[in-house]
């Protein structure tokens, strides 16, 4: 190994420094630190990073440096995944801030989105009884119209943030696209078994 | 400048020096050897002209071993020294092997895997499949001329850290350096995708001999991205012939039973059968069995569907389920490509055709096309990327793993369809006030329960600083790395006391087992939640029936007798509550003990308080205030 080659000279061990280790998902991933986000670019920067730092591109370096690029590479699909999810990305968002969305202090739900929460679980079992195919694809239209507005709803919030304490509004908002999410889920997993049958 | 003398790895350091490095699909029924010349994949043939290796290894009498096709033919005179299909045994413990007794084999319950008796001695599949590669390493040897540098080998998707883990031993045995385990399907769409330059969403539909991979991918200049893998292992080329099979005996009401060489004979005439009706719309089936009674069928395409429909319907199934994973519907997948022997079937064919709503593509081997992925693979891994040649591959792991809680319960920590690399951390606590020790037990597959999934490995983290429960924080990791390998290592947070271990299985989950627990995760989902809850209530019983124990042990005297009594009787109706589970019962016996406790617990915190209070700051009051309050968690919130 001891002939150079210039092109690729500047790309030599490029993997590991600890910066890069223990950088943000949004400045690993190149990406502005916001909810919202171009869902294409992020998918580019991703291939491209993993073109970059993959073990394949490793496979006849020394231990030190596959070590590296495992370690590198393993961030950037855990990267991947926590800012391709908007709930992830959110609830990322605000842990940056020191927000923790799961922690005790931030259990209070609206009672009107918990009482809204109850008539569509209640119209998902009726419907999943009924084997009304119908009922829950407009069950799930509606879910996803809900998960929509709230993803609209966390752009607006997070995004104009200005300080810690303007996050509860936020906070609320990511819990209720958990549970919105969760029954989203509940609604295809029944429509997929009624399908099926 | 030292820096500057280092080559990137993956480039060759002298252009015009090939670094030679091979693929193998090392098959269930027959194995190839592939390698890159000149820029084009090739397969190697023997004298012959032959590409197939038969994966057939017969131990002889001079201590000589042979392989392929000489093996193949001394099965029925020799069939206990004669090994085939010994990709079912790679990475199993005896018990995991289903219809032992139909194996002409002699197998053997060897601590770590099943083994196999042979007149050269016990070997295990390890072994058996080492003398394989050995055959193809030496194919390869003579027609490169070249010293050789590595080798990719190709496991089915399904393929579980066992299974993986006894390939790569098997390679190492054979005195091949290992590049990668390459997942089959992924294999044969970089083999397609690189001869096509295709791009989009392409689905790999693998139907082999006895397995069936379903692998969905997206093809993004040069980016292969596995989006997600399904599979039926019990499901291959082989049941169709069975079909025929039986349809032979419904048809032909023999007078005498078939002897076992009637079965065999008609089993092979079963399989011709059907390889002639890929080009024939019907294919007589003629045989002279044992008693000298004559068959003399003929069995047509409409039959041959009728008797097939469910097989076929069955390999749609995963395919369904593997789209979903990936978040597609069929018409969004751009093109269909065909692997494994069995999808020569017009009927495969046709059904692949018609559910993704387009003709599957058919223009290469479907016998060769994973060795010749696997090769190219090699040559990258090998560092002759030539320039321009800019490819990558992202695969993931096929099944969930995770960790075995309280109750039999999994905490899945990396779900199936996964980007590999991939790590993920857990945290969990300890459930006994002064508990030192922890087992970490690690299984792979989709059930909620201990039980129903593999067990991959158990490890014992050592040396936890006895705390009261709930206190220690063991943040286990969790890394598979490219190929599909797991390492695991746990941490006490608060000592940094560490335990590791790179999982060395002892054996792997059968074929059967993993489709069987794909199917059955689907098919239970709803008990699964119901025996979830059940045991999740059990937990917390168990967990309040501790806490109060030990609150008696300690203040016992702020209690009365007859107060006393009333709290103790409660916990034993609770563990009869525990015991029937009966869910209902034992939240009701919970409430009960907990509302006996309701006094209790008053007097010991107003003791916290008056002993706090005599002579301690405000802040540790708190704290034991705290102490008290504090829910005594198994599992650490995420």
């Amino acid at each position: 190994m001891d002939v150079v080659n210039p092109s690729m000279s500047d790309t030599v061990l490029p993997v590991v420094s600890a910066d890069r280790l223990n950088a943000d998902f949004f400045t690993l991933l190149g990406l502005p630190r916001a909810f919202s986000l171009d869902q294409s670019s992020l998918d580019a920067r991703f291939r491209e990073l993993q073109r970059e730092v993959h073990p394949d591109r490793f496979a006849a370096a020394d231990d030190a440096a596959r070590r590296a690029s495992m370690m590198l590479a393993t961030q950037i699909n855990e990267g991947y995944q926590t800012l391709r999810s908007p709930l992830k990305r959110a609830t990322y968002l605000l842990s940056l801030l020191g927000v923790d969305v799961g922690a005790e202090s931030n259990t209070a739900m609206s009672p009107a989105f918990l009482m809204l929460q109850m008539e569509w679980r209640e119209q998902v079992a009726d419907a999943r009884a009924d084997k009304d195919l119908v009922a829950l694809k407009s069950l799930e239209t509606n879910v996803g119209e809900a998960i929509r507005s709230v993803y609209a709803e966390l752009s607006e919030r997070l995004d104009r943030l200005t300080s810690v304490s303007d996050t509860p509004p936020a906070v609320e908002a990511v819990r209720q696209l958990m549970f919105l999410e969760k029954l989203y889920e509940e609604i295809d997993n029944a429509i997929f078994d009624l399908e099926d049958l | 400048m030292a820096l500057l003398q280092i080559a990137e790895p993956g480039e060759s350091p002298l252009p015009h020096q090939t670094r030679y490095a091979i693929g193998i699909d090392l098959g269930t029924t027959n194995s190839l050897v592939a390698s890159v010349r000149a820029g084009m994949a090739h397969v190697m043939n023997d004298a012959d002209g032959r590409a197939l290796v038969p994966s057939v290894v017969r131990y002889l009498d001079d201590g000589s071993v042979d392989v392929g096709y000489d093996a193949l033919k001394a099965i029925a005179k020799d069939p206990k020294n004669t090994v085939a299909s010994v990709k079912r045994l790679m990475g199993r413990g005896y018990d995991d092997i289903e219809h032992r007794e139909n194996l002409p084999l002699d197998l053997v319950d060897v601590p770590g895997m099943v083994s196999v008796k042979t007149r050269q001695g016990v070997k295990t599949p390890v072994e058996v499949s080492a003398e394989i590669l050995r055959v193809l390493n030496e194919r390869a040897q003579q027609t490169l001329k070249q010293e050789i540098i590595g080798a990719v080998i190709t496991v089915p998707a399904y393929f579980d850290d066992a299974q993986r883990q006894a390939t790569k031993d098997a390679a190492r045995l054979a005195g091949l350096n290992v590049l990668r385990l390459l997942n089959e399907p992924t294999a044969a769409a970089v083999a397609y995708g690189l001869d096509n330059s295709a791009e989009g969403i392409y689905a790999v539909y693998d139907l082999g001999g006895g397995t069936f991979d379903i692998s969905v991918l997206r093809l993004t200049r040069g980016v292969f991205e596995v989006l997600a893998t399904g599979g039926d292992s019990a499901l291959g080329g082989d049941d169709f012939d069975r079909r025929i099979y039986c349809w032979i005996l419904e048809k032909a009401q023999l007078k005498s039973p078939p002897t076992v060489e009637d079965t065999a004979l008609l089993l092979v005439r079963a399989r011709e059968a059907k390889e002639y009706l890929s080009a024939h719309p019907e294919a007589p089936i003629t045989a002279r069995l044992a008693s000298g009674e004559i068959v003399d069928l003929t069995i047509d395409m409409a039959t041959f569907a009728e008797i097939s429909q469910t097989l076929i319907s069955k390999t749609l199934q995963p395919v369904k389920k593997t789209l979903r994973d990936a978040g597609l519907r069929p018409e969004e997948v751009q093109g269909v490509v065909m692997v494994g022997g069995a999808t020569r079937i017009p009927l495969v064919q046709r059904a692949v055709g018609e559910f993704f709503k387009q003709e599957p593509l058919n223009n290469l081997d479907p016998d060769k096309v994973v060795a010749l992925g696997a090769a190219i693979q090699a040559n990258l891994l090998a560092g002759n990327r030539a320039p321009g040649e800019d490819w990558l591959l992202l695969d993931v792991i096929p099944l969930s793993l995770g960790l075995e809680t309280m109750g039999g319960l999994i905490e899945k920590v990396i779900p199936r369809n996964a980007t590999l690399p991939v790590a993920r951390a857990q945290d969990f606590t300890t459930y006994r006030d002064g508990q030192t020790a922890m087992m970490i037990h690690v299984v792979q597959g989709e059930r909620e329960l201990v039980d129903d999934c593999r067990s991959l490995a158990r490890f014992e983290l050592r040396g936890i600083p006895p705390m009261v429960a709930g206190a220690a924080r063991i943040r286990v990791t969790f890394q598979v790395d490219a190929d599909g390998l797991l390492s695991v290592t746990a941490r006490e947070q608060t000592t940094g006391i560490e335990a590791q271990i790179a999982v060395k299985p002892s054996y792997g989950l059968s074929d059967d087992q993993i489709t069987g627990m794909l199917k059955a995760s689907v098919d239970n989902a709803r008990d699964d939640a119901q025996t979830r809850a059940l045991k999740e209530t059990q937990v917390d019983a168990q967990r309040l029936i501790e806490a109060v124990r030990s609150a008696l042990q300690e203040d016992r005297h702020l209690l009365n007798e007859d107060e006393a009594q009333l709290i103790e009787s409660g916990i034993v109706r609770l563990e009869t509550a525990n015991l029937s589970g009966n869910r209902r019962q034992i939240t009701i016996a919970m409430d009960d003990l907990d509302a006996d406790c309701k006094e209790f617990a008053g007097r010991r915190m107003n003791q916290a308080v008056n002993r706090a209070l005599a002579g301690k700051s405000i802040e540790s009051v708190e704290q034991t205030i705290e102490q008290l309050h504090q829910p005594m968690a198994v599992k650490e919130p995420k």
